[in-house]
């Protein structure tokens, strides 16, 4: 290496197919075939459809172990289960639902779109990125790995002390639970310090942050919040854990600790979650819905605003969880204001993408149908919210169906429908094939059709008393006919969720082929093919509005800039994107992109070793975990000449 | 216009300043990791104001600070000797910038060994009370982090006698001290907590 590659003018290519530049950036980015390749790839697609791909797999364990103890509860003095049975059942799936798959979906989808959104080659921290898949992954197998020998989380997803004290819970169940999450916790948290450098250094040039799409938006809110939260819910396993294992007093009343303490740290991570795991939902219906209303999405200023307003606020109702446990009127008063406040910004978004439709001309196919019910779905899911929000209601309310509904309303409502119409919406990215419209009409109406009839009549059982978590009742209570109707509409919704699988697999294989833009979308990742290529963008877009793909046809002056798709930065020797201002994404620098590693799945091994050795009191294995994490930190971060992380040798 | 107008002059390659991604990486490590010590001391104040026996938060009455006050000064005194490291690899001088950051090492070492005295001299263990369970806790975990920062520390030693950084190439060495020096600022915040506080009247 010279001087003069310290420091260079990119060439700037105009417009033209550049296929010879093509063949080139193809060999520096490609990934090597094999399992060598697989084990050591950094390329942000493949680890987003391996997250995707993963998180599914999550969200079938979760559905399967739903419909069995649905079963439990189709009617009264039911035995299929037992009560302890029941007691792993329910807390599993609430943890799978919650942590491994509503979270890492949209990490994957975010994931894969964002540097194609946002014009650039890859995420701003590849390796970061591999690391944090590895570590989901070995995090849900710790997991899942322990409720195969019987020793789920049986508390509950919440956890609550003193149920979850060595004392009443002597099992290894908890010891798992708390070192899964702490692990798990990891890979959220480097996932989500990617998203925000990226946002903040790898914007295509000339995308200031008012031209960012609204996924980026939702995604960067929910990164952010992750990074202050998540330590919250890692310290308080840590602690749970220190408890069970160490004889330490955090929790323990007796001896002059505190229940209360647990139940503030879990949720002080647990709400500013909730809103973690559908930002990035919304933000998909905000970039998908108006593609198929063909119009801008009304009110892009005030939608950015809110997501992060309503992040914002969500670090401030916490305690709405713990209305019930005796807390000073005057904080009641203060966190149920908070919680009704925060109906506001919500409700913007609800009125941007209703106007949306309203004045738009909207096309009436899959994915539109999903992103549309999950509108009705998240007002529903609100306004159960709003209610609980209030003190004496929460108080009637609390720990019934009610809130079951309520949160199955929230998350599947807000995660799941705009996930699945998000799959029908950039499948055909991911692939190059396009999704069946006609299987997808049928997934859509029995989906939406068994989620109404399962989860609404939910909120009548709560209403009606039936608390949350038993593991049966007796009959005469008035809950029979609404307990079978739910168990026959979670049935009716996991067809549709099969529909769907069935609908991808065929698609995948026999799909009709989709080109680049088959939506005659409007951003960035439309403008490469499909699937992309390794590299993403043969040259650096140059973007000059939200809309590059839509430019002169939206009744925009003709002095206007325009976006450059197929003309812009060369950047072709190795790997290499542009790193731009955080604000005005003005080109500040050439960043050096790492070739392929293994140092991330080692790293996720070696941590995994260590939460192994501790779970199991193996010392000599946490020890040497913790010394071959070292070790491989070590050598990841040694300073590297061809990323330019060296002084020039002297006189060179 | 055939061709976007962008661009206008050289771009520097790789990672400089605060244009390195790992610059930015670590500024979010660190908001996180000031997170969870602020997760921490909340336990710690929301615990020491539950109900307790008397003299039991915190346990033995307010600790000493014959140790404790010292040791934060020689703390303190590692980040002014790796602050002194960066001025120098600024003015291209590699040995300062390695002798900087060894003798912020070797600060950051007689720290552990302080504080492993200061353990030592307890009265009460780690299971004796939730005073006890917060102070092992808390400045266990701040001593883990000094450990990682140590470890890196030498590292960057090693790497700066290697020859790998000059005035302008000099990222690793930025990135570690930041996190340096959040380490020895969180350290002023346990120390308040835990030292300081009692003597303002807040135990039971």
């Amino acid at each position: 290496m010279t001087i003069a590659d310290y420091e260079r003018a990119p060439t700037v290519a105009g417009e033209g197919a550049h296929a010879a530049l093509a063949e080139k950036l193809g060999r520096i980015w490609e990934t090597k075939p094999g399992i060598l390749g697989w084990l050591s790839t950094v390329d942000h697609k493949k680890i987003g459809i391996r997250y995707i791909i993963t998180a599914f797999a999550f969200l079938i364990a979760g559905g399967v172990e739903a419909l069995v103890f649905r079963l439990q509860l189709a009617g009264p003095n039911l035995h299929l289960l037992t009560p302890e049975q029941y007691d792993q059942l329910f807390t599993t799936h609430g943890m799978t639902m919650i942590f491994l798959y509503a979270g890492p979906v949209l990490s994957g989808f975010s994931n894969y779109l964002w540097p194609l959104l946002l014009g650039a080659r890859d995420m701003a921290l590849p390796r970061l990125n591999a690391l944090s898949y590895w570590v989901y992954l070995c995090a849900g197998i710790f997991l899942y790995a322990a409720f195969a020998f019987g020793f789920g989380p049986n508390d509950g997803w919440f956890n609550y002390v003193p149920y979850a004290a060595r004392a009443y819970n002597g099992g290894p169940n908890i010891d798992f639970y708390s070192l899964g999450m702490i692990l798990l916790g990891i890979s959220t948290t480097v996932g989500s310090i990617n998203f925000v450098v990226t946002f903040l250094r790898l914007r295509a040039p000339g995308m200031s942050i008012n031209r960012v799409p609204i996924l980026v938006w939702g995604t960067l809110t929910a990164s952010a919040a992750n990074i202050f939260a998540i330590p919250a819910v890692s310290l308080a396993f840590f602690l749970l854990w220190l408890d069970r294992n160490m004889g330490t007093h955090f929790f323990d009343v007796p001896a002059g600790g505190s229940a209360l303490l647990w139940q503030h740290l879990f949720w002080m991570f647990g709400h500013p979650w909730v809103y973690a795991i559908v930002l990035p939902a919304m933000g998909m219906v905000s970039d998908g819905l108006p593609v198929f209303c063909r119009r801008p999405l009304v009110g892009y200023t005030v939608v950015a605003l809110a997501t992060v307003a309503t992040m914002v606020l969500g670090f401030g109702v916490w305690v709405h969880h713990m209305f019930a446990t005796g807390l000073p009127d005057v904080s009641l008063a203060f966190f149920s204001a908070a919680s009704i406040i925060i109906a506001v910004p919500s409700a913007v978004g609800v009125f941007a993408w209703i106007a949306t439709i309203w004045t738009g001309r909207p096309v009436f196919n899959t994915p539109f149908l999903f992103f549309a019910s999950f509108i009705i779905l998240f007002t529903i899911g609100g306004v159960s919210g709003y209610m609980t929000g209030s003190v004496p209601v929460d108080w009637q309310l609390t720990d019934t169906y009610f809130i079951v509904a309520h949160i199955h309303y929230v998350l599947i409502g807000i995660n799941v429908f705009p996930v699945v119409g998000a799959v029908y919406f950039w499948f055909p990215k991911f692939t190059g094939k396009m999704m069946g419209e006609r299987l997808g009409r049928w997934n859509f109406w029995t989906m939406f059709i068994g989620f109404n009839l399962g989860f609404f009549p939910m909120h009548i059982s709560g209403l009606l008393g039936m608390p949350r978590r038993v593991y049966t009742y007796a009959d005469g209570m008035g809950w029979d006919w609404l307990n079978f109707i739910t168990t026959l509409g979670s049935f009716a919704f996991a067809i549709g969720v099969l529909l769907f699988i069935v609908n991808v697999a065929l698609s995948y294989r026999r799909g009709r082929t989709a080109g680049n833009n088959p939506w005659d979308a409007p951003t960035l990742e439309w403008a490469t093919t499909s699937p992309p290529p390794p590299y993403n963008f043969v040259v650096i877009p140059t973007v000059a509005s939200r809309h590059p793909l839509w430019e002169g046809r939206l009744g925009e002056p003709d002095s206007h800039e325009h976006s450059y798709v197929n003309a812009g930065l060369v950047l072709d020797q190795g790997r290499e994107t542009v790193g731009t201002t955080p604000l005005d994404a003005q080109p500040d620098i050439i960043l050096k992109m790492p070739k392929d590693s293994f140092a991330p799945v080692i790293l996720a091994i070696a941590l995994t070793a260590i939460f192994i050795g501790l779970v199991l009191h193996i010392w000599w294995l946490a020890v040497l975990g913790g010394l071959a994490t070292g070790v491989d930190i070590i050598g990841w971060l040694w300073p590297e000449r061809s990323l330019g992380e060296t002084a020039e040798p002297a006189n060179g | 216009m055939a061709e976007p107008t962008v661009l206008q002059n050289k771009l520097p390659v790789g990672a400089i300043d605060t244009r390195a991604s790992g610059w930015w990486a670590m500024i979010f490590v660190i908001f996180t990791e000031a997170s969870l010590f602020a997760y921490l001391l909340f336990s710690y104040f929301y615990l020491a104001v539950q109900p307790h026996l008397p003299g039991t938060f915190p346990e033995g009455g307010s600790p000493s600070l014959a140790l404790a006050l010292p040791n934060t000064f020689i703390l303190l005194l590692s980040s002014v000797a790796v602050g002194w490291a960066q001025f120098n690899i600024e003015r291209d001088d590699s040995r300062r910038l390695a002798l900087g950051m060894g003798v912020g090492a070797v600060l950051g070492m007689v720290f552990l060994v302080v504080q492993y005295f200061e353990w030592s001299a307890k009265a009460f263990g780690l299971a004796s009370s939730p005073y006890s369970s917060l102070y092992f806790t808390v400045t266990g975990f701040h001593m883990a982090h000094v450990v990682v920062g140590v470890v890196m520390l030498w590292a960057l030693f090693a790497w700066s006698l290697m020859g790998y950084f000059n005035r302008v190439r000099y990222a690793h060495i930025h990135i570690g001290a930041l996190y340096w020096h959040f380490v020895d600022a969180v350290w002023l915040v346990v120390f308040f907590t835990f030292y300081i506080t009692p003597l303002l009247g807040v135990k039971s």
